[in-house]
Parts: structure tokens; C-alpha cells; sequence
């Protein structure tokens, strides 16, 4: 009865998903098409960031650094040598991942508020980075009139809707690449690190290594999304990896529900929408975001999904004393 | 050549200075109460503005520092004592919880003093220059080194001369000890993140004359204060002391000589550090 009642509300969840991922938007005015593709791209983005701070507990304030390094691979390489889309997607994400590799070292022996600090000073140095090296990055200015990319398909990704699919295409694989992972062995030894690293150290796990690792593979899934931010917006600048930008990304973790995958992509959305909904009407972004960050801790702060999941227990407890008089007995 | 280091030298260290009166205060809250104020740098700004907002009304540098410490000072307290008590050593709410009232002061600072970037007038004692072994060097710069040795000297007898310091280092020792002991521990770290923030306050209208107070400022500073606190070891105010004139030195050194990789030459030191002594230098744990 439970796992039928939770898989019935599951698989409505994933036909409704389905629906307005898949099937909706050729019916959406482009407006909402565009919306859609950011949702799904700051979606992976902050998937990318739940494998830390959902999965091993280890919240990073400079993850936006990732996600802006590839952004300026991709306009470097397509905007001054016309590399074409496959040489700039991989130049990207490698990029994230040597730096990461660098970083690592620093941050991998560090565990809580330590890790949160050093990490939002690697950030900032990314975006001095960015900001300051005006030869390279154009500085302030940023670098514009990134081209969408040509994959040799005779389509146009110009056109809003097939942008939108393409997007969906690695959107799904990410996913699946993520999904894949935190189940994996090695996901659950992550889960081992948050809980107890101690404990997980005396089991034998090197937990060292598994914390780099983790840092590792989540900036490669933030460069993977910073790529196809690049081709997305056309344009980069170090607001895209400013600190505001990495803030953004714990936010739409923690309002999300951390350690469930698919809830920082619905906070992703969810920001996203606000962002863009809020900004058409007033200029107080900040003060609203700020504020929800602030109930969002007072009031929920296990995130959506996982307050929908314990009133989902709550409801499903309920409706079984209903159905059953007799099983009064603890299990 | 010799005059470009000393100009240089003096520059640095006044802008150590200023990043003094920040990371102290950010190090002592998180050495008494573990918690990260991301809202520390916004407490920066605030009090600058306060402090040009009250320098315009009273012409009085003095008012304007002390009117812009209090005003962040008791603005702290209160969030202290009604939010991040919620949740007490709980270091990742407490942080994300100032995280929102930084984004909330810096929207509020832009709707009440707008985007432009504006230069605190400074007493006019303290404008002129002097000139040290034939380099001409402004006054406000020396002025801004001394206020910051005093306040910490001030800040040193405090915690090492007075009961309420023995109290404040008894509750950074050990909490539960210190409450055991019959310390009103709630009450000392309020009180704490209120001085700790005072002087956010108090740093941000010193350096007003100097660096200005403009939007984005706090996130800047903010950003600067944490390698300090990296550098120097957390929960130590010879740490704070030191990693700020490090910090201060190696920014300005790197603006000056190569400006297009200043941020970068920060990171080396602060790689440095956290490779050889990852609790910093003066940290301990």
C-alpha cells in the first residue's frame, strides 16, 4: 500500500514533469521557452552543487567560479578562434576540472563553516579573475555575440523551441549522469562522509580523496552547465560568477531540498522564474531574494522537496489509522 | 625606486588598516559563536553610509564614526538576539541566515543611497600631507594606521585585562563549561556580534574618506576579510592583526605591479597557508 501510494504520486510527478518539459512548449509563447531553457540549464547547475552540499554536507560558496570559467571557454574559443561546438563543450568542462583539480587540494582537507570559507575566497578569485584580466576576459564589459552552435544537423538552434530541446537533450543526461553517481558506491560513501566522516575514516574509506573527488565531478557538471549558459545568453560577463551568483546557487539547493538531486532543479526553477517574474515588475530583486532566503531558513529549511515528502508521510500515516483500526502496534 | 616602495608600503598598511577593524571582528564572532557573517562586509557599507549620511547633516567626522559603528552595532545585536539565536551552534543556518540580510542591505543601502559611488569628507584636521624621508604621504593614511593600532591595543587589553574579556575567552574555550559555570553565554555572544559588528561599522566611516563606499562594496571587503581570517587562523586577534597587514600588503603590491592578475596574487599566499598550516597562521584546533 505505501510503496503503491508512493509510487502512484511519483509516476503523476513524472507524467506531469514530462508534459511540461516535453510535450507543452511548442504551445508556449517564446517568452516562456526561453524561461524554460534557463530553468533547465541553472537546473543542472544546481544539481551540480547538491552533490556537495546535499551529498557529501559540504556547502561551496564559489561554485558560480566553475560555471563562469567554462562560460568564458566557450566565448574565448567560439568568439576569437570559431572552434566549433563539441571542441568548445569539452574545452569547458575541462577547464572547470583542472582548476577544480587545483583547488582540490586546497579545499579537500577542510569539512563544514571551513570549506564555506575557503571556497567563497577561491570563487572571488575566479571572478577577479574575470574581472580584472581585461585582455583576456574584456573585463567588466564581458565577451558578447557568442553564436549559437552549429552541431552539423541541418536545424537551427536560433530558433527558440529547438534550442529548448537541445538543451532538454543534455539537461536528461546530466540528470541521468547525476542520478547514476549518487546512487553508485561511490554516492553512498559521500552520504558516509556527511553523516560521520570520522566514522567513515576508521571504516578505511579514504575520505580525503572522496571529498576531492566529489569536488571534482560536481565543478565538471557546473562547467557543463556554464557551457551551455554561454551559447544560451550569448554573452559572458563576472556578474555570471560573482559571489551574488554563487549565493543564488545555495539557494536554489537549500530552497529545493539538498541531498534529493530533483530538488535543486525545481529551486533552480523556481528562483528562476522569480528572477525573471519579479525583475519585470520591480527592481527590488535582491530584497525579496534576501527575504526568502530568510523564511526559507526560519520556515523550511530541509527545502521544498523534503517538507513535500514529510507531509507526503504525514497524509499517507493518516489515511492508513483511517483504513486500519486495528494495527495500533508499533512495527 | 625607493619611493615607490615606501608610498607603496604606507598604502598597503593603511588599507591593512581597514581590513583589521573588518576581520577582527569577523574572526571574534566566529571564534565565540562559530558563526560565518556573510552580512559582516554589508555591515561595512552600512556604516559608511550612515556616517556620510550624519557627516552631511553634523559636519562631525567623529559623530559620523561613532553614529555609523552604533547604528550597525545595534542593528547586529538585534538580528543576533531575534534570528540567529533560533539556532544556536548551528553554523550552517546561522550563516545562511546572514547571508539573507546582506542581500537585504545591500538592496535597502541602493533604495536609500543609490548606486552612485560616493567619498566620505574627512575632517579637515586630517586632510594635508606630510612628508616622511622626501615621500609626500597623505595624513588621513597615517591617521587610519593609528586608529587601528589603538583600537588593537584597546581590543588586546580588553580580552586579556578585564573580567568581561576572561568571560568572552572562557565562552570561546569551551561553551557548555562557560554556561555551566553560571556565564550568561546568550547574552556575552549577542554582545559579542554587537562589538564585532560596531566595528564593521566603525571601519566602514574610517575608510570612507579613503575607499569610498559604494554598491558592491561589502561583497568585495567581505570576500578580502575572509582570506585574512584564512591567513591569520580563526578566533585570533594576532592572527586578524597579522593576516591583515599580509593580505593588505600583498593586495596593494599586486595592484601596483601587475593590475591585471591582482586578485590572483592574493590566492598564492592564501594557498600557501592553507597547504603548510591549514588552521592558518595563528589558529589553533
Amino acid at each position: 500500500m505505501k510503496g503503491l501510494l508512493n509510487s502512484k504520486i511519483k509516476i503523476a510527478g513524472l507524467i506531469l514533469a514530462v508534459l511540461i518539459l516535453m510535450v507543452m512548449p511548442p504551445f508556449y509563447s517564446s517568452y516562456w521557452v526561453t524561461l524554460l531553457t534557463q530553468m533547465l540549464i541553472f537546473g543542472v547547475l544546481a544539481m551540480s552543487l547538491d552533490i556537495l552540499l546535499g551529498y557529501t554536507g559540504l556547502s561551496s560558496f564559489g561554485h558560480a567560479g566553475f560555471f563562469g570559467v567554462a562560460g568564458y571557454a566557450v566565448a574565448i574559443l567560439s568568439t576569437r578562434y570559431k572552434m566549433g561546438f563539441l571542441f568548445c563543450l569539452m574545452s569547458g568542462i575541462s577547464l572547470s576540472v583542472l582548476i577544480s583539480l587545483i583547488f582540490g587540494f586546497l579545499v579537500a582537507h577542510a569539512a563544514g563553516v571551513y570549506f564555506l570559507i575557503i571556497t567563497l575566497a577561491l570563487g572571488m578569485v575566479l571572478w577577479g579573475l574575470a574581472f580584472r584580466w581585461v585582455s583576456m576576459t574584456g573585463g567588466d564589459n564581458g565577451i558578447s555575440g557568442i553564436a549559437r552552435p552549429d552541431i552539423g544537423l541541418p536545424i537551427s538552434l536560433k530558433d527558440p523551441i529547438t534550442f529548448y530541446y537541445f538543451i532538454l537533450v543534455f539537461f536528461v543526461i546530466a540528470l541521468i549522469l547525476m542520478a547514476v553517481l549518487v546512487r553508485s558506491p561511490f554516492g553512498h560513501s559521500l552520504k558516509g562522509i556527511r553523516e560521520s566522516e570520522t566514522r567513515m575514516r576508521v571504516l578505511g574509506y579514504h575520505s580525503w580523496l572522496h571529498k576531492y573527488l566529489a569536488y571534482v565531478l560536481s565543478a565538471a557538471f557546473a562547467g557543463f552547465a556554464g557551457v551551455f549558459w554561454a551559447y544560451f545568453n550569448g554573452f559572458i560577463s563576472p556578474f555570471d560568477m560573482d559571489l551574488n551568483a554563487s549565493i543564488e546557487i545555495v539557494l536554489m539547493a537549500i530552497l529545493g531540498g539538498p541531498g534529493t538531486l530533483i530538488g535543486p532543479a525545481l529551486g533552480a526553477g523556481i528562483i528562476v522564474f522569480l528572477k525573471n517574474f519579479i525583475s519585470a515588475y520591480t527592481q527590488r530583486w535582491l530584497l525579496i531574494l534576501g527575504t526568502i532566503y530568510i523564511l526559507t531558513i526560519l520556515y523550511a529549511p530541509q527545502g521544498l522537496m523534503n517538507l513535500l515528502q514529510d507531509w507526503l508521510k504525514g497524509w499517507r500515516n493518516k489515511q492508513k489509522k483511517n483504513d486500519t483500526t486495528v494495527d495500533t502496534l508499533p512495527r | 625606486m625607493a619611493d615607490f616602495l615606501w608610498v607603496q608600503t604606507l598604502n598597503g598598511l593603511s588599507f591593512a588598516a581597514l581590513l583589521f577593524l573588518l576581520a577582527s571582528g569577523l574572526s571574534l564572532i566566529y571564534g565565540v559563536m562559530k558563526i560565518v557573517n556573510i552580512a559582516h562586509g554589508s555591515f561595512f557599507m552600512v556604516g559608511a553610509y550612515v556616517g556620510l549620511s550624519v557627516i552631511l547633516k553634523t559636519n562631525s567626522f567623529v559623530l559620523a564614526a561613532l553614529a555609523g559603528g552604533l547604528t550597525v552595532g545595534v542593528l547586529g545585536f538585534v538580528i543576533e538576539r531575534g534570528f540567529l539565536r533560533k539556532f544556536p551552534l548551528q553554523p550552517l543556518p546561522q550563516m545562511m541566515m546572514t547571508l539573507g540580510f546582506a542581500l537585504v542591505f545591500r538592496d535597502l543601502s541602493l533604495l536609500i543611497w543609490g548606486g552612485d559611488p560616493f567619498i566620505l569628507p574627512c575632517a579637515s584636521y586630517l586632510k594635508g600631507s606630510v612628508r616622511i624621508f622626501d615621500v609626500v604621504f597623505p595624513i588621513y593614511r597615517l591617521f587610519l594606521i593609528g586608529v587601528a593600532t589603538a583600537v588593537a591595543i584597546v581590543l588586546w587589553l580588553f580580552n586579556e585585562k578585564t573580567l568581561v574579556g576572561a568571560k568572552l575567552r572562557a565562552t570561546v574555550d569551551d561553551h557548555e563549561m562557560a554556561g555551566g559555570v553560571g556565564l550568561n553565554v546568550p547574552l556575552i555572544s549577542g554582545c559579542m556580534f554587537g562589538l564585532g559588528v560596531f566595528l564593521a561599522g566603525f571601519g566602514g566611516v574610517m575608510g570612507g574618506p579613503v575607499f569610498g563606499v559604494y554598491p558592491g562594496l561589502d561583497f568585495e571587503l567581505l570576500s578580502l576579510a575572509f582570506v585574512v581570517v584564512i591567513v591569520g587562523g580563526r578566533g585570533s586577534l594576532l592572527g586578524s592583526a597579522v593576516g591583515s597587514i599580509l593580505v593588505g600588503l600583498v593586495d596593494n603590491f599586486g595592484k601596483a605591479l601587475i593590475p591585471e592578475l591582482s586578485y590572483f596574487t592574493l590566492f598564492a599566499p592564501m594557498a600557501l597557508v592553507v597547504a603548510l598550516k591549514p588552521t592558518g597562521l595563528f589558529g589553533k584546533e
